[in-house]
């Protein structure tokens, strides 16, 4: 198998992710089908050759620093789970 | 005369000369809506109210003499395209009730032209899927076939203007998610040059390969629609600072002299359906007979572009769904003890399979010991894809290909093996990963009845030259001039 159990486990806590114990199998297979299809790009000469990270070549692209009008505080929190005081709520993180 | 079955230039010649008013318009649309929708399920939300209203002011432009380009044609938008106060759901759970507080750049241009809008389309979940079987709350249905796909991932606008559902619509192609779904429901669909559609309000999916595009009846009606949406926006930085042409002018209908270039590798890809091979090649034929010129060309790394792109995009893809962690919007479950599980339980929840498949995928491509066998290795692939283009179009002016070797599959038929629904990905993945715009235009229809799609390439910023050679072809085969014969109940 291209990839293990434990490598799966691994990137899904990296990815922020549960994966159930009955999903483990499933998802080694078929990712491990995918790592192998993709191992046919090793088979390329890529020595001599710069990666493109964007198709079209640009530079960065920078605004002025200065003060706009934005989102209200209250638009911006009206969409989150939890929000007051003109914050976002989340569970405690210090106990 | 049925008004839903317009298009949009048909429309706008009629609503310009008072012949129909925009509420009448808008009511025949969405009485279509009632009696065909239940069949074909295009739409996540319809915003009849909002039209209603809207269509009343519209008119009332329309009568002062202030009507836009597009004054009350009624489009479908697709569903991951931020809509200020209309919920934008990206067909996931995660975003089930958010409902933006600002319009995408896309959207400020198509209120400023006059449309309206009639609702939310369906799509796979985060735009990643090629048959819309992905979204997490309803199955689109082919309107020339209900027990087969829409394509995807934007089944729904496709689905929806085949129906008449709406007079056209805006999709997105990360990877040929506007082009597959046009071609599989026989409608005309177009992905711009990457930075000629600004992307702000676009919810991301990979960002160095989505791209905002039109879906409808005609080409005539994909180049009114481009050039409504296309432009230089300085809220998206990858957008493009270059005049917006008017593609609809472009359309002369002459093709004389134009070189095609044909890529051996796409006509002779393993897999490839012989009645999608036999349509493409009578349309060779066509533009041959008027004249065009046709250039045997290679893109030898054709074979490659599945690979590469998906290790690219699911890349991106885990970078930019990272933003999804159950505090500033969206989801979040309610069971958790502590952020770290708050955080793992809401994306565990929120997302579905294959959002959570590419993000593991992503993840792995991404992560320390593997990104230069992974990542890096499918972006200097990249280059080369790029490089074969490049080289191509030294010698032609537009690329003929198909869009997708088979027609439209059967749903559930590929939802079990992720990488044989990749695998049809084939034809559409290169012009994303290379920038250049594509477009779908129907070719012909299998012996089952089903649409089949040409698609053409062209070079950076070259839109004009590919919608013009598909507005030639589509004169010539009529094609478009079928409908599915789905009806209300």
């Amino acid at each position: 198998m291209k990839i293990s159990r434990e490598e799966v486990l691994h990137v899904a806590h990296l990815a922020r992710l549960n994966i159930g114990d009955g999903e483990i199998d499933p998802l080694c297979g078929q990712l491990g089908s995918i790592l192998e299809y993709v191992e046919k790009l090793s088979g390329i000469d890529t020595s001599a050759v710069a990666p493109t990270a964007h198709a079209m070549e640009m530079a960065n692209a920078f605004r002025k620093d200065e003060t706009g009008r934005h989102l209200e505080n209250q638009q911006a929190l009206a969409n989150g789970p939890d929000a007051e005081a003109g914050h976002f709520i989340v569970p405690k993180v210090i106990e | 005369m049925k008004l839903h079955e317009l298009t949009i230039h048909e429309a706008a010649a009629m609503l310009a000369k008072k012949e129909i008013s925009v509420p009448e318009l808008c009511r025949a649309v969405f009485e279509r809506i009632e009696a065909v929708e239940p069949q074909v399920d295009a739409y996540i939300t319809v915003t009849k109210e909002q039209a209603e209203a809207r269509a009343e002011a519209v008119q009332q432009e329309i009568n002062r003499g202030e009507a836009g380009p597009l004054a009350g044609i009624p489009l479908a938008v697709k569903d991951l395209i931020c809509t200020r106060g209309v919920r934008t759901t990206c067909a996931s759970r995660m975003l089930k009730d958010f409902t933006p507080p600002y319009n995408a750049c896309v959207m400020e241009k198509l209120e400023a032209s006059g449309a309206v809008m009639t609702g939310k389309a369906n799509m796979d979940e985060f735009a990643m899927g090629s048959s819309t079987e992905n979204s997490a709350f309803k199955t689109t249905k082919n309107p020339w076939d209900p027990s087969r796909v829409p394509g995807g991932s934007s089944g729904g606008s496709a689905a929806a203007v085949a129906a008449d559902l709406c007079l056209g619509a805006l999709g997105s192609d990360t990877g040929g998610s506007i082009r597959q779904p046009a071609s599989h429901c026989g409608v005309v669909g177009i992905k711009p040059t990457y930075g000629r559609v600004s992307r702000y309000g676009l919810v991301a999916f990979a960002s160095s390969l989505d791209q905002i595009g039109p879906i409808a009846k005609d080409v005539t009606d994909a180049a009114l629609l481009l050039r409504e949406i296309a432009g230089y926006d300085p809220r998206d930085s990858t957008s493009v600072d270059m005049a917006v042409p008017d593609y609809a002018a472009a359309l002369t209908g002459d093709v004389a002299g134009l070189k095609i270039g044909i890529p051996a590798e796409y006509h002779q890809a393993a897999g490839m359906d012989r009645e999608v091979s036999a349509a493409v090649n009578r349309a060779v034929t066509v533009f041959r007979d008027a004249g065009a010129e046709l250039v045997d060309i290679s893109l030898p790394h054709t074979d490659y572009s599945v690979a590469a792109y998906y290790l690219i995009a699911p890349a991106e893809a885990s970078s930019n769904l990272a933003r999804y962690d159950g505090v500033k919007y969206g989801f979040r479950d309610p069971e958790s003890s502590g952020l770290l599980d708050m955080y793992k339980n809401t994306r565990s929840s929120g997302f579905g399979p294959e959002v959570k498949r590419r993000i593991l995928l992503g993840t792995y491509a991404l992560s320390a010991g593997y990104y230069d066998a992974y990542y890096k290795k499918a972006s200097q692939v990249r280059t080369l894809i790029k490089q074969d283009f490049a080289g191509a179009f030294a010698s032609c002016d537009v690329i003929l290909a198909p869009v997708a070797p088979t027609p439209a599959f059967q749903l559930g038929e590929n939802t079990d093996d992720p990488l044989q629904m990749y695998l049809s990905d084939v034809f559409t993945l290169s012009a994303n990963l290379a920038g250049i715009p594509g477009l779908s235009v129907p070719c012909g229809f299998s012996r089952q009845g089903l649409p089949i799609g040409l698609q053409l390439m062209g070079n950076y910023f070259a839109e004009a030259s590919i919608l013009k050679a598909a507005r030639f072809y589509e004169q010539q085969a009529g094609v478009f001039r079928k409908r599915p014969n789905i009806s209300g109940t």
